[in-house]
């Protein structure tokens, strides 16, 4: 059977759950289990531990964005006081490797640089004293000699570098990292018969999550058994953390990762290689503990949170119905000086690329370049916010150019609700959708209607207001098949994505659960809690959350890609099955029934049909515990009651080998419909909100509450890129928004006042309870909806929006731009 | 450095330290009395994190020397309430979902308790005037501000109830 044909079937649903039950705890709001501890400031963050005899350290951090280190002076901050160590990235590499990265083929990258700097704020020498300020001191100490390279700031330009403009040239002779043609479907044909092709040049500007914490590492390495333990707020640990143990030289069993929670992440804290190698390093050099904490402007410039940063330029085929048929990008992706996702990021996006319509070819030019600048990580959409952006933003030129409805041209579009489970020409598989309710849903909420008129009048008092519309998609589940199959040689062609939990439940019937992802200011312990308390029928309260170290994790890969919540649904529902399992052999001993008879009853175990002959959880604990005896010498009874599941992707398939077809690696699709209304003042560029409504749909809901605030919360991040947010490199490679007053980050003043969310619930149909993700999706849908909104209000002039993000500088340019024109 | 002697009163009890003068309020909050639900965000004034209460007034802890704390009180996010008796404002938080990460949490309800304490009933203007310098990358701040309009609705009952 050629591949193809093997992808062409669609797997089994291993869903046991199925949606549309009776339950008592899932889809109803409930207060946070993690809140009372955060709101007294109890939290213990990464800067909150403190351990004895810890050493702290400072980075200096290159001015430079491209140069050779001809030399590095530390004696002068060797020499003091309090100053432990002053080293070099070539010190470090003495007994500390290159750092893990997930492209093929990969890209060297130290946690200090050795011999050349590719982007300013790259580490190039680290300072462990006493104390952190004592450490700082050191860093002016330092002397160090450059050798200026040519720089490369614009990922144009990147294409065509050579010499001493290439940053990796043992990897060859260009700074093109990657480039690779996919075609999906028939493009060219429906180009060619197109009766109208749309065309727009599309700018996504490189912004980042920027957590109100930044990442942080405390290491400790033990000479007498050769071990490392590494204190961070990390994430993807129990999934990759060995691989920073062979940075280290050590086997992975030497290395111990404990989980610390963090202050926000949206991705930027998947892993954090670089400081957590870059801790323990320092702790076996030291033989002391070393605390690393990045300061802001360690974190905006050198993280793992710059997102992605592309041109597109992109096509969409239209028919002589209107229908869309086919959709072209060219596409230059600026990754930055290094490579540590590989272009998992496009992986992604490929997921949704034609959006909710039924697109039936997709032609595809990635070029991912290297420049001066630091290196893509994640952030809340991967790189499929971009690929929402660009089919909406096509979708709105579509309805200018041809004079359509922007709301029915979607909806004619949609792929129906009997179309699912969908195909989509990249070989994504969409599980289930209803478009249309959701749009009828946002049109309800908004009055989109009574808006429109509103408009008219407003405009008759000379007011520019505009309203948006955005019909986009919010993948969810990723499988890791997105990492590499894109590659040319798919190097670790990985195909695991697991979730594990492990459950006891303790001597006087309380229930601890373990997950192997630290809170990252999602909600996984009220989730975990609430899915808990509905399967084993106990009170949320006898219900308590641990996070595993490595140590002890099971297979876990953690948040990301709105993975978390199905994937440990799934783990729960096959660890309590385990634990029932128990709890009902051990009763059957007591109450002398056969397990088949006995039923789970609020905090109880008892015989079905007979009210009152049942035993508490409590005493069922008690006895599985500490009478052994009391019960049959059967080797499979052992004592206690626990369980440890690991739950796999639920649908996932192989691309094929010539990638024509990619397989289904994102296929639990959710979808949503932004409907901002907003108020542009031409003669300054402000844009303000007078309404905005986001309606979700992300299968059952588990806690409506939390749900709705990762909507809002997404939707000001993505106001944030549409409006104000961009690491701006100017064309000496230098970092001019490395600071919070220059990234700026909406505040109160900039979000609307209410953005009204709404839900539909289509379950998916092969996760437990037919749950989908939705932690992304705000940012996913605000960046397309606010530009369809204020094209909308400045549709008097004619101002196209085609680059992000629109500071009201420039929208200035545009207005007076589309005035110059007119005249 | 030569060090100094301070003595702060924070959350009502004294404390002398010696300390140098470089020493930063947050720095000393946080890692001199190991009270470290005050947060750092960026360390340059912007993010309001660090905010505590400085003889009554809200102030950015990482843009003060602890020096300049001395004699002085300062209140921090450890003076409201305790896990199993929570501070009508961070009930209101918890009720009404005005956190995410929590990062930024205490810097709120420091913002929030001067606010009360000045207008016990603001209006959203009010609001919006004495957290809008604060930043959550988390909420979007819908959220918080039901939330701090929640807590005033508490403190009132609470406050009528006792009269």
């Amino acid at each position: 059977m050629s591949p193809a044909a093997t992808n062409a079937a669609i797997p089994l649903s291993r869903q046991r759950e199925k949606p549309g039950q009776s339950l008592k705890w899932i889809g109803k709001s409930m207060k946070r289990v993690e809140d009372p501890r955060l709101l007294t400031g109890q939290g213990r963050y990464i800067d909150d531990i403190d351990l004895p005899n810890m050493l702290h350290a400072a980075v200096l951090r290159s001015s430079r964005p491209h140069a050779k280190i001809k030399s590095i002076d530390t004696r002068a901050a060797a020499a003091l006081p309090g100053v432990i160590k002053v080293l070099t990235g070539a010190d470090i590499a003495t007994t500390t490797g290159a750092l893990p990265c997930f492209a093929n083929p990969p890209v060297e990258q130290r946690c200090v640089a050795i011999d050349r700097v590719r982007h300013v704020g790259e580490a190039v020498a680290v300072a462990v004293a006493e104390s952190r300020y004592v450490a700082e001191d050191a860093l002016e100490r330092i002397d160090v000699q450059y050798e200026d390279l040519p720089t490369v700031g614009d990922p144009q330009q990147a294409i065509r570098s050579t010499g001493d403009a290439v940053l990796h040239p043992g990897r060859g002779p260009s700074n093109v990292a990657m480039q690779r043609h996919f075609s999906f479907g028939n493009a060219q044909e429906d180009f060619a018969k197109a009766a109208k092709i749309i065309k727009r040049r599309l700018r996504w500007p490189r912004s980042g999550a920027q957590p109100l914490e930044t990442v942080g590492a405390v290491a400790e390495y033990d000479s007498g058994s050769g071990k490392f333990t590494i204190h961070a707020n990390t994430s993807m640990y129990n999934y990759v953390g060995w691989t920073m143990a062979l940075s280290l030289g050590v086997p992975a069993h030497r290395l111990n990762v404990v989980p610390v929670i963090a202050g926000g992440s949206f991705g930027s804290k998947l892993f954090v290689h670089k400081v957590c190698v870059l801790a323990a390093s320092l702790a076996r050099i030291c033989g002391r503990r070393v605390k690393y904490i990045e300061d802001r402007i360690d974190n905006i410039m050198a993280c793992d949170n710059h997102g992605s940063d592309r041109i597109y330029d992109a096509e969409l085929a239209l028919d002589g119905d209107n229908q869309m048929i086919g959709l072209r990008c060219n596409v230059i992706d600026d990754y930055g000086a290094y490579f540590q996702f590989g272009i998992g990021h496009h992986g992604n996006a490929l997921s949704q690329i034609v959006g909710p319509y039924k697109i039936r070819s997709v032609d595809l030019n990635i070029t991912a370049v290297f420049t001066n600048k630091c290196q893509q990580g994640a952030y809340r959409g991967f790189g499929s916010e971009v690929s929402n952006f660009v089919i909406e933003r096509l979708v709105d030129a579509a309805v200018d150019e041809l004079h359509l409805d922007p709301v029915e041209f979607r909806r004619k579009n949609f792929i129906q609700r009997q179309d699912f489970p969908y195909k989509i020409p990249t070989g994504n598989l969409y599980d289930s959708g209803n478009y249309s309710a959701v749009l009828d849903e946002a049109l309800r909420m908004l009055d989109y209607e009574g808006w429109r008129r509103k408009q008219e009048e407003y405009r008759k008092q000379g007011r520019y207001v505009g309203i948006g519309v955005a019909t986009c998609q919010e993948r969810s589940v990723f499988s890791a098949t997105e990492f590499w199959m894109l590659n040319e040689d798919a190097g670790f062609a990985l195909t695991s994505s697991p979730e594990g939990v492990s459950i006891k439940i303790d001597p006087l019937g309380k229930v601890i659960v373990s997950l192997n992802a630290p809170f990252w200011g999602n909600s996984p312990e009220t989730m975990a809690t609430m899915i808990l308390a509905e399967q084993l029928k106990v009170d949320p309260d006898d219900i308590s959350v641990a996070y595993s170290d490595t140590d002890h994790g099971l297979a876990g890969t953690g948040p990301g890609g709105s993975r978390y919540t199905v994937m440990v649904a799934g783990a729960i529902v096959g660890a309590a099955g385990m634990i029932k399992e128990k709890l009902f052999r051990v009763a059957g001993h007591m109450l002398e029934a056969s397990p088949d008879d006995l039923e789970l009853r609020n905090g109880k175990v008892g015989v079905k049909g007979a009210p009152g002959l049942e035993k508490t959880i409590a005493e069922i604990a008690m006895h599985a515990h500490f009478f052994r005896l009391s019960m049959p010498d059967d080797p499979t009874l052992t004592s206690g009651i626990d369980a440890a599941y690991t739950y796999d992707h639920p649908l996932t398939t192989l691309p094929s080998d010539d990638r024509s077809d990619l397989g289904i690696f994102y296929p639990i699709m959710g979808h949503m419909c932004h409907m901002p209304v907003v108020e542009v003042d031409p003669r300054t560029g402000q844009v303000s909100f007078l309404d905005y409504v986001a309606v979700h749909d992300c299968g059952t809901m588990v806690n409506p509450m939390t749900l709705a605030g990762h909507v809002r919360g997404g939707t000001a991040q993505g106001i944030g890129t549409a409006l104000y947010e961009q690491y701006y490199y100017d064309e000496q490679g230098q970092l001019l928004t490395a600071s919070y007053a220059d990234y700026l980050i909406p505040t109160l003043h900039e979000v609307p006042a209410n953005v009204r969310v709404g839900h539909i619930e289509t379950p998916s149909p092969f996760t437990e309870y037919g749950i989908k993700g939705g932690g992304e999706g705000g940012r996913m849908g605000a960046p397309p909806a606010v530009c369809s909104a204020i094209e909308d209000a400045l549709r008097p002039f004619g101002v196209k929006i085609d680059a992000l993000p629109v500071t009201p500088r420039r929208l200035r340019t545009l207005i007076r731009e589309a005035q110059a024109r007119a005249t | 450095m030569a060090k100094q002697s301070v003595t702060v009163t924070v959350n009502g009890t004294r404390y002398q330290r010696d300390i140098e003068p470089r020493l930063l309020l947050s720095d000393f909050i946080r890692h001199e009395l190991s009270l470290t639900g005050t947060h750092t965000g960026c360390e340059h004034g912007v993010c309001g994190s660090c905010t505590v209460l400085l003889e009554g007034l809200a102030t950015r802890s990482c843009l003060c020397l602890a020096v300049q704390a001395d004699g002085l009180s300062v209140e921090t996010v450890e003076s409201l309430g305790r896990i199993d008796a929570l501070h009508p404002l961070q009930q209101a938080f918890w009720e009404k979902h005005g956190l995410q990460c929590g990062f930024c949490t205490p810097g709120m309800l420091m913002s929030v308790v001067e606010l009360l304490r000045v207008n016990p009933a603001p209006d959203r203007e009010a609001i919006i005037e004495s957290i809008g310098g604060n930043l959550c990358r988390c909420t979007g701040y819908q959220n918080i501000v039901a939330a701090v309009e929640y807590a005033v609705e508490l403190l009132r009952t609470q406050k009528e109830a006792a009269e």
